[in-house]
């Protein structure tokens, strides 16, 4: 039967591990915020063959499962010289492959401004710069606020895969406990409850978000 | 790489194929069903009840499928829910689906016009009928582009079962790297493979949203 004690007692080294959780999902999604504008610059470009660079970028991890992704950069990379830790792989990974989504947000965000503001923008003197600068990016970044959020509580729930590769985060973690209790069901609904906790949290910001940015 | 070892490997790999497939679709269609019921029981059901449905989608949108699988598999058997790795997968796979096609469905059912349904009413169509001749096939409508996106979602969250030792593509790629120690380039392989896989699969997808458009807006 459940035992409330097992399940109480396994929140301890699972919270100790939680840090990591919460550490890859957000490296995970700065590195995805850096690479992701850079790939929807690419998109957005008059240049042929950037577009068609960055089409290819989004389609492609867009279309590999995370888990795979993950496989491939682990063991791929001492392969060409690159003998980083586990922990740097996990977290260029899904930087990665979360820059494949947030570069489809910007993108939607960016269209969904209306063209008169440019427009507009363009009619009164600005420069190119400023209008992106000033008229465009802070429109699109309050837009997109509450999509970011969303790829943030995926990133958290993704992040559960590179247990696969040995990072001790809260899934790893969980299944070390499991194997010392004998007691994989409590543990795993302790597990369960952490992240749902942090996912709730996630999303209540961006309801937050969306409430204070609705014009 | 040493195409050789495909020969060897083959009938596995494709075996592995063959059961991708059949947990994707499976999960895709039962997964589907759970969703269609949870979705009309919101729309029917007293508030409390409604409520409890509420909490069952918050946990499982909240959770990751691992650890989902996990509970199921691992946690499932200390309360006598004892699965072989494949049911417990295909199961998981349901279960994981169920709330984000419910909340597709919901929204399909909301975009249905009120005035619809009360000119059903007035004109005196039985509940039920009203549900099949009027709430599904116009809400099908408005749901399929979502229902199709989110299926194709679902195959890349098929290799997540080689992690229960569901023994699909990934599980055997796996195990044929393991000894052959080619890792890097089946896994390369494996990710070309997918990339093309869920391209097409997103291909026919659309355009069968198209023709089931067309023929469900000639129906109605």
């Amino acid at each position: 039967m459940f035992s409330l004690a097992v399940f109480l007692q396994s929140f301890e080294p699972l919270l100790w591990a939680a840090r990591y959780t919460l550490l890859i999902s957000i490296l995970g999604i700065g590195l995805g915020l850096v690479i992701g504008t850079l790939v929807c610059a690419a998109r957005l470009s008059p240049y042929p063959l950037l577009r068609r660079f960055a089409a290819i970028w989004v389609s492609f991890l867009r279309g590999v499962p995370l888990l795979v992704q993950l496989l491939v950069f682990y063991y791929a990379l001492p392969v060409i010289g690159l003998d980083v830790p586990a922990m740097v792989a996990a977290v260029v990974t899904v930087g990665i492959c979360a820059s494949a989504y947030i570069s489809e947000i910007w993108r939607g965000a960016i269209a969904a401004l209306p063209r008169g503001q440019a427009e507009a923008a363009v009619a009164i003197g600005m420069t190119p710069f400023d209008v992106w600068i000033r008229v465009i990016l802070p429109q699109a970044v309050t837009l997109s606020l509450p999509a970011l959020i969303n790829e943030l509580i995926l990133l958290v729930k993704a992040s559960s895969l590179v247990s696969v590769v040995g990072i001790l985060e809260i899934t790893r973690a969980s299944q070390a406990q499991a194997a010392t209790t004998f007691r994989p069901l409590e543990v795993y609904i302790a597990a369960a409850c952490i992240y749902l906790v942090i996912n709730l949290c996630l999303a209540a910001l961006g309801r937050y978000l969306e409430h204070r940015t609705a014009v | 790489m040493d195409w050789s070892m495909l020969q060897q490997y083959g009938p596995s790999l494709l075996k592995g194929f063959a059961n991708t497939i059949v947990c994707w679709a499976l999960g895709t269609v039962f997964g589907m069903a759970l969703g269609l019921v949870i979705a009309l029981i919101q729309r029917y059901a007293p508030r409390w009840v409604t409520w409890i449905i509420q909490v069952y989608i918050e946990v499982i949108r909240g959770t990751p499928f691992l650890v989902q699988l996990f509970v199921l598999y691992y946690g499932g058997p200390l309360i006598g829910l004892r699965l072989d790795a494949l049911p417990a997968g295909l199961l998981g796979l349901t279960i994981y689906g169920s709330p984000y096609f419910a909340e597709i469905f919901r929204s399909g059912f909301r975009a249905v016009p009120d005035g619809q349904i009360e000119a059903a009413r007035a004109i005196g169509m039985a509940e039920g009928h009203i549900v099949r001749r009027i709430l599904l096939p116009l809400g099908l409508v408005s749901a399929l582009p979502a229902l199709v996106n989110f299926s194709i979602i679902l195959t890349k969250e098929t290799v997540i079962l080689s992690i229960i030792t569901v023994p699909e593509l990934l599980y055997q790629v796996q195990r044929m790297s393991a000894e052959t120690f080619r890792y890097v380039e089946a896994n390369l392989v494996l990710a070309l493979f997918f990339w093309g896989l869920v391209e097409t699969i997103s291909r026919v997808g659309h355009r069968l949203e198209a023709r089931i458009t067309k023929h469900l807006i000639e129906r109605t």
